[in-house]
Formats: structure tokens, C-alpha cells, sequence
């Protein structure tokens, strides 16, 4: 992938996981308070149509807001959450028959290490629990649980690991939590691991070691990262591509440089608006509230709240029906830079010379 | 004119195990029309700051010092004076809104009550003065009989604001005001408080852990670690060139996208901010501090002058011939 400073994913073929047409629907009756209320509500699609591909090695932020359907997505990833349709697949293979194989494989970090750990048990059980779970109780090369455990959490940053062992969450720090946490996911050598918001309810100063950690395992076991969260700066640290959700679908995807700094949704850019920085106060912000997945919208979903209809400029370039009224999915619209806009797609389609490169212009 | 002047503040909570010092001698000023920013991790004892102006921390804590809005000190305060200054004189939005308001009362008649029992208008003029702050907070009028519930977490952090403006404070405390909202709507949240700042002219003080919110909304910017200021200066130049090594390892954790500095280079400091209970001796910065050298944990700085306007608490700053530590360390 061009302009990503050549540390992008190696792309070595087939990518480890992939999620191919995915939907997931909460049914809308089955909320208590709203049964108490005598609501019915409708149907939500969290997720409604998402194809993503991770590749070995390779660190993808899933970003968007609450209610976007992220964290759905990452669930059923982990099949945690059953889809209605379409199929998540780990080296070619979809899951749902080895699924304890496959959970060995793919890890989840949780938002929040303090809950994630059993507060009465040990580092050490909290470690050799997975591998306990899985049965595993010698390593590939023979190695005792106790090897396994100390392997672990040495990798996870906790040096020496024995030091560790009979210590309890308590007695550990904010970040010391999180990287038991991760020792836990790395016991079972995972290729993968989906890490929901995996450093928010950990303090700013301690945050960059964390990330550091997340990137020295991608650069030394080669291990695929699939990074949830809502903030577009962590993934600027540690992204090399970037998957833009909204309303349950993706609408922008590509290389993290490209989409952070190029972007080609208006909603990639007004998530890039609010991201607080000096004398910013005054840029225009979207308004209305995060969208319901109950009610989605015809046409591009986001054309209610999109800045580019509202001012206009939809109409001008005269895709504005097109906006209101049909529906699209995403299309690659620079080198590996999709994105699922009616107007970007027009603006590229007329930027791009339609003689072979190399004779740019070259059309009357 | 100084609508806050915060001299020497010392909390000390009282437990069972004895004293926890949550803030160990502050000392600050806001001024008609200032925000300024209080920027911290867990623990460091920057709510308390707020709980300690509005005299709001629970009986039997420990308070010394001086807070004095303008011009009278609330720490000495007899109760009805104290009852007449909240709300009126100073006021404060808080993180949570769906626990700081009553479930089971109609929002309009909560933001009524205020003005109420402040004696500022009758029960008609009251109403009208409500709908004026709802529209001044950007909510519909017909939300005034709305109960809690009803509305969404924007919605309820934007009727706190109008409770907190409606007997016309000077001051306004602001403590995570957005912390628990959406990113989208966090910036409208952001944008209608710096809005409102502006033209009432409001004194705020406004407390968070994220440091990109204060750069964007304060024109000053104060940090803390372990209960004492550590840093103080105009907002811009406190982020972009900070003087004490922690202040600048929390800058670094809130990246630029597009810095390529940032770019894959997470950077951090490694151990946990200090427990009240157990501060470090010293400076109690330098278990983490990467510019930590022999004078630091015996030694701990007062804030010093560093440039125009600006304060710092690092011995480093003390004479142009420290040497530079970190060298010598093995």
C-alpha cells in the first residue's frame, strides 16, 4: 500500500481474518424497561452489511461513534454475538464449526482491565487461566504452564514475570492491570487480537505504553491487531489502515495516513473536526444526535446530518436525489482508499484520468 | 477584576487509616472572563479543588486556606451566606447529568427551583426566565416539561448548564462536563459552554483529564500531580512548550493527526499516578520523571518562574546550571 511509509502491512495474500456481508439485528422487544414501559421497539441493525479483511501483521482501527455498531462488529468477530447473515472467516475458513479452536486464535482486550480481572485471583491464575480453559497444558515445544505464563507476561512488558505471580490486581497499576490482561490473550499465541477501546479508562500519561506494547507485539510476533475505538488519534498512533463506521455500515476505509489526513466521507471529516486542538473551537460541528439504528435513513444513511447536502453542494454537483434516495456501498475511489459517498465518488470519478497513468491530462 | 482567588489550599480527607492529603497547597486566580484550565489524572486532587470552593467535600474534611469569591471567603462562610453564594455566585456543571438531576421531576421546574429558592423571581417570572435558558442552551422550549429520561445525555448535560447559569453566577465550575458524552456531541456540549462563557463573561473554572479539551476551551492552563500545582501558564504555550516534565509527557499522549511524530510512536510514562496516601518524597514527580537526577527525591520545588507569565515546579528550572541529568544516569 502506497504512502504509508512503507511499514504497512506486508501483503502476503489472503488476510488472516475477514468478515464477509455481515448483519447483525437486535430485536427490538426484548428490552426490559421498554417491556415495562409497554414499548415495542424496532428492530436495530447494529451491524448491516460490513466486509473488512485483516492482514498478518497488520494494525486496523475500527473508529466511529457510540451506536455506530463497532463494538457489535468486534463481538461477533469473536462470536460473542450471532449474525443474521453473512460469515467471518479465519484463514479461509469461516468459524462457527472449531469455534474453541478459534477463540484460541483471536483474542479480545477489554475497555477495562480492573473488571476483566478476577480481584481474588493471582497474576498467575489470572495468566494460565486461558490456557486452562483450552487445555493446554504443555507449550508447543513442551514448555511447562508455568513456562507458558512467565513467557507471557514477559512479553506483555512484566519483567521479571516470577515477580509477578502471587501478586493481586490491587496491588498493580492502571497500566500493570491492562498488561496482565494482555499476557492473558498472548498465553495461547493468538494471531489476532481485537482490542475494544483497550486503553480509555486508563490514565493519559500511561496510555503510550500500552499502545507501545500493542505495536511491539504486531512488530515482533507478527500478531494482527483489530483496534475499536472512538478516538481518531490513537488510531493516527498506531493504525496502518482505518475503517470508518457509521450507521452499521463502513463508509470509508484505506490506509491511515490517506483516511486521517485525506479524507474522503463527510463524515470522516466532521469526526476529524471535533477532534479537539488548539483555537478549534470555532469549526463547524455536526449537529443532532448519534444516529439511531433503529431508524435507518434511505439512500446514503447519512445524508440526513451530512454538511455537503445541507450546504448545497450536493445539489450543485447534482447528486443530491442520488444522496436522498439510493442507497451505496463502498468503492474504491483512490489506490486502496474506498469510501461509500455519492459526491466523492462523482469528484473522483472526474479526477481521474481515464488514459492509462502515465498520460495524465491526456484527454481533451 | 479576580472573581476567584484560590491562596494556599490544603484538603486533607479524614479516613480510618488516617489523613489522605488531596491537595497540598494551591494557589490560583481567575479573572472576569477567564477560563481557566485544570488538567490532571485520577487522584490528583482536582475535583477536590472544586468540592473545596463550593464548600461541597463531606463533614470533618480537613480544609486550610483562603477562597475568596469576590472578595469574601467561603471557607469562613456562615450557612445562609454560603446558600446564598451557590448557585449565585458560583455554580457548577458536573460530569454525570442523569445522577445529578431528579428522575422524577420535569426538567423545567429543576432549573425553576434554583431561581426559587435564590428568591430571584416569583413562580411566573421563574417559568419564563426557565425558557429563556433552554433556548439559550439550545434546547426546544416544549422540553421544560420533559422529565429526565426523556432526553438524551447532550440533552441533560445541556439543562445542568442552564441550571448552572440561571441566578447569573460569576463564576462557573466546570468538572468533566463532557467526559461521558460522545465524541460529536462533546463538541457541541464544548462549543455552547465556551459560547456562553464568552458573552455572559463568565469566570470558569474548568476541570478535566483531557488536555485537548482544555486547549481548545481555557486561556490559561493549570496542571496537577499529586495535589499541587505543577505547571501554570497561557493555555497555547503550557501545551505546545511545556516546562515540566510531566506536563509535557501528558501533552504527548494527545496526538496531532497529520504530526508524523505521533505516527506510530506512542509515547508514555510508565507507573501509575502516586496514591494520596503514599506520595512520593522529593519531588514526587521523579519515580516517573525520565529527566530525574540526584536533587529530586530529596528536594521538592516550589513553583518557579519560567518565562513571562508562566510557572513551573521542576528543579531543573532552578539555575541556568543544572546539569543535565539524564546523562549521567547509567
Amino acid at each position: 500500500m502506497s504512502g504509508d511509509g512503507g511499514r504497512a502491512a506486508p501483503a502476503d495474500g489472503a488476510p488472516v481474518l475477514e468478515v464477509r456481508d455481515l448483519q447483525v439485528t437486535f430485536r427490538g422487544r426484548v428490552g426490559l424497561l421498554a417491556g415495562l414501559l409497554g414499548r415495542r421497539g424496532a428492530d436495530a441493525r447494529a451491524v448491516d452489511g460490513v466486509s473488512l479483511a485483516l492482514h498478518r501483521g497488520e494494525v486496523l482501527a475500527l473508529a466511529g461513534e457510540s451506536g455506530c455498531g463497532k463494538t457489535t462488529l468486534a463481538r461477533a468477530i469473536m462470536g460473542l454475538v450471532k449474525p443474521d447473515r453473512g460469515e467471518v472467516l479465519f484463514e479461509g475458513r469461516p468459524i462457527g464449526r472449531g469455534l474453541r479452536a478459534y477463540r484460541r486464535r483471536v483474542q479480545m482486550i477489554f475497555q477495562d482491565p480492573t473488571g476483566a480481572l478476577n480481584p481474588r485471583q493471582t497474576i498467575y491464575e489470572s495468566v494460565a487461566e486461558g490456557l486452562r480453559i483450552h487445555r493446554v497444558h504443555r507449550g508447543p515445544e513442551g514448555e511447562s504452564e508455568e513456562e507458558l505464563v512467565a513467557r507471557a507476561l514477559s512479553r506483555a512488558g512484566m519483567r521479571p514475570p516470577e515477580r509477578f505471580f502471587l501478586l493481586y490486581p490491587h496491588e498493580l497499576s492502571g497500566g500493570q492491570r491492562q498488561r496482565v490482561v494482555i499476557a492473558g490473550a498472548l498465553a495461547l499465541e493468538p494471531q489476532v487480537l481485537v482490542a475494544d477501546e483497550p486503553v480509555s479508562n486508563l490514565d493519559a500519561s500511561v496510555r503510550g505504553e500500552i499502545l507501545r506494547l500493542l505495536l511491539e507485539l504486531r512488530d515482533t510476533l507478527a500478531i494482527s491487531i483489530l483496534v475499536v475505538t472512538h478516538d481518531l488519534g490513537l488510531a493516527w498512533t498506531v493504525a496502518d489502515r482505518v475503517a470508518v463506521m457509521y450507521l452499521g455500515r463502513v463508509v470509508e476505509e484505506g490506509p491511515a495516513e490517506d483516511v486521517l489526513t485525506r479524507p474522503l466521507h463527510p463524515y470522516t471529516r466532521a469526526l476529524l473536526d471535533v477532534v479537539p486542538e488548539a483555537g478549534g473551537i470555532d469549526r463547524p460541528i455536526l449537529q443532532g444526535e448519534p444516529p439511531d439504528p433503529t431508524r435507518i435513513p434511505p439512500g446514503c444513511r447519512f445524508h440526513p446530518r451530512c454538511p455537503e447536502v445541507a450546504g448545497g453542494r450536493a445539489a450543485a454537483a447534482g447528486v443530491e436525489a442520488a444522496c436522498r434516495g439510493q442507497d451505496l456501498g463502498l468503492e474504491e475511489l483512490r489506490e486502496g482508499h474506498l469510501a461509500a459517498c455519492h459526491l466523492a465518488a462523482l469528484h473522483a470519478s472526474k479526477d481521474r484520468p481515464v488514459s492509462p497513468p502515465g498520460a495524465p491530462g491526456a484527454r481533451p | 477584576m479576580t472573581v476567584l482567588s484560590v491562596r494556599d489550599l490544603e484538603v486533607t480527607y479524614r479516613t480510618t487509616g488516617g489523613g489522605v492529603p488531596a491537595v497540598r497547597g494551591v494557589s490560583f486566580d481567575i479573572r472576569r472572563g477567564e477560563v481557566l484550565g485544570l488538567a490532571g489524572e485520577s487522584g490528583c486532587g482536582k475535583s477536590t479543588i472544586a468540592g473545596a470552593i463550593l464548600r461541597l467535600l463531606p463533614e470533618g474534611t480537613d480544609v486550610r486556606g483562603t477562597v475568596l469569591l469576590e472578595g469574601e471567603d467561603v471557607l469562613t462562610m456562615r450557612p445562609g451566606k454560603l446558600r446564598a453564594v451557590r448557585w449565585a455566585g458560583a455554580s457548577i456543571v458536573f460530569q454525570g447529568a442523569m445522577h445529578a438531576l431528579n428522575p422524577v421531576r420535569r426538567v423545567g421546574d429543576q432549573i425553576a427551583e434554583a431561581i426559587l429558592v435564590h428568591q430571584q423571581a416569583g413562580p411566573k417570572e421563574a417559568m419564563v426566565r426557565v425558557g429563556a435558558l433552554l433556548e439559550q442552551v439550545g434546547l426546544p422550549p416544549r422540553r421544560i416539561s420533559d422529565y429526565p429520561h426523556e432526553l438524551s445525555g447532550g440533552q441533560r448535560q445541556r439543562v445542568m448548564i442552564a441550571m448552572a447559569l440561571a441566578c447569573n453566577p460569576s463564576l462557573v465550575i466546570a468538572d468533566e462536563p463532557t467526559t461521558a458524552l460522545d465524541v460529536m456531541v462533546q463538541a457541541q456540549v464544548l462549543r455552547l459552554l465556551k459560547e456562553l462563557q464568552r458573552e455572559l463573561g463568565l469566570a470558569m473554572l474548568f476541570i478535566t483529564h483531557d488536555l485537548s479539551v482544555l486547549v481548545e476551551v481555557s486561556d490559561r492552563l493549570a496542571v496537577m500531580y499529586a495535589g499541587k500545582l505543577v505547571e501554570e501558564g497561557p493555555t497555547g504555550q503550557v501545551f505546545h512548550d511545556p516546562r515540566h516534565p510531566y506536563s509535557r509527557a501528558l501533552a504527548a499522549s494527545f496526538p496531532t493527526i497529520g504530526d508524523g511524530r505521533f505516527r506510530r510512536r506512542p509515547s508514555g510514562l510508565g507507573g501509575d499516578p502516586p496514591d494520596p496516601q503514599a506520595i512520593p518524597s522529593g519531588c514526587p514527580f521523579h519515580p516517573r520523571c525520565p529527566d530525574a537526577f540526584a536533587d529530586c527525591p530529596v528536594q521538592e520545588p516550589p513553583l518557579l518562574d519560567a518565562g513571562p507569565g508562566r510557572r513551573a515546579a521542576c528543579l531543573l528550572l532552578r539555575a541556568p546550571v543544572a546539569p543535565a541529568g539524564r546523562e549521567v544516569e547509567p
